[in-house]
């Protein structure tokens, strides 16, 4: 039976990839935040997952106004990662696990999350920065991925209950699957930054710090809030955090933090990691 | 909803190709995607309130940022009427 090794939350703030192509991992300004990850990496190399979930939001990458998925799920052999418009270096594709994504979307349908089928789906960067920063050396790439999209872009926005439930519903599915593969369920985006408007620049320290001590053990914390109060705590970009309740979901049962790392700003954003496992006491 | 065209033609800066055709010709770009009048003078001012104002969403005016040059700090300094330097000293300041 397939099982879940733990779950990794990160940003995935855009100028990260330009850092990486650039190799300032040692620079002043960033190395607080890569010096976040080699304890992930080392937990992952431990770990050995042979898939990824990860739940991010696309930002008008595979998406537009047009048609507009809620929850959207990857069911490709591979997806493609694409021009974003600004800059941002592309990095080679990602393979699919086409028959873990089929079993995850029969399941998710028959518990009544009735997602948008993807046979084709390009990922921003929100997907390819959290797997740079996981797992780097540009693009040979060592898990097999599906990509699980929540809309951010277009309001009104799933709320925070019904993410978390997403994410109970994937780890559910993924713990049904017959077959012998490790999972890891990967949460990407916040914490609390804003883009637009004269709150640009907002960011929330104390939330975010209370956010990531509270996701472990009462992760419905955050779901006590409606989309438009998370926005007013977090920010118009940090309400990115639903990713991360999706995949404490995911990861389900009691859990604690392995790891974290929490820095202030990069680029807008206060960028947070977490690593999290079940705790089997 | 009001910002659909002005988005859609944000989106459209995804392609290479279609920034370059915006930049050789700003006025058809606009006409070809349909902007009205509050949007195309947005658009030229290069102002971002004004441009959220006409309906546009962020994450598709980060794609026109791009075309001009500006990075997310260059927006928010803008929109908050700071210099740059004194944005980024805010960010940081946030941390404390």
């Amino acid at each position: 039976m397939a099982r879940i090794v733990g779950a990794i939350t990160t940003s995935h703030v855009p100028a990260i990839g330009k850092a990486i192509a650039r190799n300032l991992h040692d620079d002043p300004y960033w190395k607080p935040l890569f010096d976040g990850y080699p304890p992930v990496r080392r937990w992952l190399a431990q770990a050995r997952p042979d898939v990824a979930v990860v739940f991010y939001n696309d930002h008008g990458l595979n998406f537009f106004l047009d048609k507009m998925p809620t929850f959207a799920i990857g069911a490709a052999a591979q997806y493609r990662n694409d021009d974003e418009g600004w800059g941002i270096p592309t990095v080679p594709p990602f393979p699919g696990d086409q028959r873990l994504s089929w079993h995850l979307i029969e399941r998710l349908v028959a518990e009544e999350f009735d997602v948008t089928t993807c046979q084709e789906m390009l990922v921003d960067h929100a997907f390819t920065i959290p797997m740079a920063l996981l797992w780097p050396g540009r693009g040979a790439w060592p898990v097999r991925t599906v990509p699980v999209c929540i809309n951010t872009v277009q309001h009104p926005l799933p709320s925070a209950v019904r993410c978390y439930k997403l994410g109970q519903a994937i780890g559910r599915a993924i713990e049904s699957y017959p077959e012998d593969v490790r999972v890891v369920v990967i949460g990407t985006g916040g914490l609390s930054h804003q883009l637009d408007g004269e709150r640009a620049g907002f960011i929330n320290k104390a939330f975010d710090i209370e956010f990531m001590e509270r996701l472990p053990g009462d992760p419905l914390w955050a779901a006590r809030w409606s989309v438009p109060d998370l926005v007013k705590l977090a920010g118009t970009q940090g309400i990115e955090l639903l990713m991360w309740l999706a995949a404490r979901g995911a990861l389900g049962g009691e859990a604690a933090t392995v790891h974290s790392n929490y820095h202030i700003p990069i680029s807008n954003t206060a960028a947070g990691l977490m690593l999290m496992e079940r705790r089997t006491a | 909803m009001k910002g659909y065209a002005l988005n859609k033609m944000c989106y459209s800066f995804n392609s290479a190709a279609n920034r370059e055709d915006f930049k050789r010709d700003e006025d058809a770009y606009c006409m070809r995607y349909g902007l009205n009048a509050e949007q195309r003078e947005a658009i030229r001012r290069r102002n971002v309130l004004a441009l959220i104002a006409a309906g546009g969403n962020v994450y598709y005016l980060a794609k026109f940022a791009g075309v001009m040059g500006l990075d997310v700090q260059d927006l928010g300094a803008q929109q908050t009427g700071m210099s740059k330097d004194a944005f980024k000293s805010r960010l940081v300041a946030a941390g404390r």
